[in-house]
């Protein structure tokens, strides 16, 4: 039976890992490779790491920390930010990503996800997706270029969309509730688990262990990924492990951590 | 003791970056090979992958690779094949019918049953014999997977371990100087690296 993970992100921007509320006011939290292997040590199933001003700033991934943290991880690497072709792909592999995420590019030409998983293989290709709630009718809308861009698009049709090109898991995060350690958005997980059957990993508003134990429970998330909480020391990965064993979830025992 | 000197076959698909260091941790000193020149004094060929076996065996006839892995066999090197690299030691694929190395007699056949696939994450290895290759690691520990194709031994006795996805498949092989997980090492923590000196420490005795 497979797993569900926990997974610490890693947002980084100047070669920092950095970490704000609903993706501004961003605070210095460390060393990337540093905090992957730390993370890792504490059984981290899996590091996310997003270079959060790539596409912002119109450049490609920071390949020589991509490198510098693989090095150093004996677990999964999932590598986001400034991937716009499989060209950019494959140099993210190369440097030591297990899978790569792609999210603005791939709403500007969603046919780089199929491209991407033909070359690559599915497993290899995240979808990541930013949204926000459209007030009035409960939707929820795709943003991009880091929540910089409104696109118009229905974030559960993009990632049903996504899924059909080959994505082969999708992370999903909430902007509204980015570093508010308010809880995930549990309707929005359901509204998504509900129509694809690739692995989701729920993002934004992770506060309690009780939350992660609720994305997956009740949202269906295959994973749960969280930042600021374990950043600022506020829960350990063992802690969230603990509660999500006690719930029946099956989790990786963190004695098996690198 | 002299270190154990590893090389990590390039077939063009894998994480060589992860191979590599996760060996350099275990222990050993580390080429990639990406020639037939590569394997030359190594007593540990370790061939990695991800993907479909077809072009990772035409790159291996193309490099010569694949002669120069059965030489350095007949010198008394071991393999370990990760993933694709285990799936390469049988002797057909029934994902593209590629003709493999041929090592081991039995084929590699898609994964049924399951409840999705890709098989994408960390799942236990159940242990079904003892063997030096798992000292150290517990029955049932977690093990990172990403694949869609497993190998079937013709010979059940070198199935060392084995893992439930839809139904059971091997996960864990040894025969002689062959050693294979479908699983990646690499990426299974601390039991991964656990297993890949177990490997380092069978090639240099």
């Amino acid at each position: 039976m497979l797993l569900r993970r926990v997974i610490p992100c890693l947002d980084v921007a100047g070669g920092r890992v950095v970490k704000g509320t609903r993706f501004v006011d961003l605070r210095d939290a460390g060393d990337p490779a540093e905090l992957a292997a730390r993370y890792a040590a504490a059984g981290a199933d899996e590091i996310v790491l997003l270079d959060i001003t790539a596409a912002p700033e119109g450049r490609a991934t920071l390949l020589e920390l991509v490198e510098r943290t693989a090095r150093r991880l004996f677990v999964p690497l999932t590598v986001g930010g400034g991937v716009r072709s499989t060209a950019g792909m494959r140099a993210v592999l190369r440097a030591g990503a297990d899978k790569v995420a792609v999210n603005t590019a791939a709403i500007a030409d969603p046919g780089l996800i199929r491209r991407c998983a033909r070359v690559f293989g599915r497993q290899c290709v995240v979808v990541a997706v930013d949204v926000r709630a459209v007030s009035a009718d409960g939707g929820w809308e795709v943003l991009a270029r880091g929540g910089r861009d409104a696109t118009g698009l229905d974030a559960v049709a993009w990632v049903r969309r996504a899924a059909g090109l080959g994505a082969g898991e999708i992370l999903l995060t909430s902007i509204d509730r980015d570093g508010t350690r308010s809880g995930f958005d549990l309707d929005l997980l359901r509204a998504v688990t509900a129509v694809v059957d690739v692995p989701l990993i729920a993002s934004g508003g992770a506060g309690t262990p009780a939350d992660m134990v609720a994305a997956i429970v009740e949202g269906g998330a295959d994973a749960v990924l969280a930042a600021s909480v374990f950043h600022r020391g506020i829960h350990s990965i063992a802690s969230v492990k603990a509660a999500l064993a006690a719930a029946g979830v099956p989790v990786r025992p963190v004695e098996e951590a690198a | 003791m002299t270190p154990v000197r590893a090389a990590v076959v390039d077939h063009g698909a894998g994480n060589l970056v992860s191979v590599r260091a996760a060996l350099e941790a275990a222990g050993a000193v580390v080429t990639i090979a990406s020639r037939p020149s590569g394997l030359a004094g190594v007593s540990l060929i370790v061939v990695p992958g991800v993907g479909a076996s077809r072009p990772a065996m035409a790159r291996l006839r193309r490099s010569g690779l694949d002669d120069a892995i059965r030489a350095s066999l007949d010198d008394g090197a071991w393999y370990l094949g990760i993933c694709l690299g285990l799936q390469l030691l049988f002797e057909r694929s029934e994902e593209d019918g590629a003709e493999l190395l041929g090592l081991l007699g039995g084929t590699v056949r898609p994964i049924v049953g399951a409840p999705r696939l890709p098989h994408i994450g960390w799942n236990a290895i159940e242990r079904r014999r003892r063997h030096s290759l798992l000292e150290g690691i517990p029955d049932g520990a977690a093990a990172y997977f990403v694949h869609s194709f497993v190998g079937v031994p013709d010979d059940p006795s070198v199935v060392l371990a084995q893992t439930e996805h839809g139904g059971r498949f091997p996960s864990v092989v040894a025969s002689g100087r062959l050693l294979g997980t479908q699983f990646h090492p690499e990426r299974s923590g601390s039991r991964g690296l656990r297993l890949l000196a177990n490997a380092v420490a069978l090639a240099g005795a």
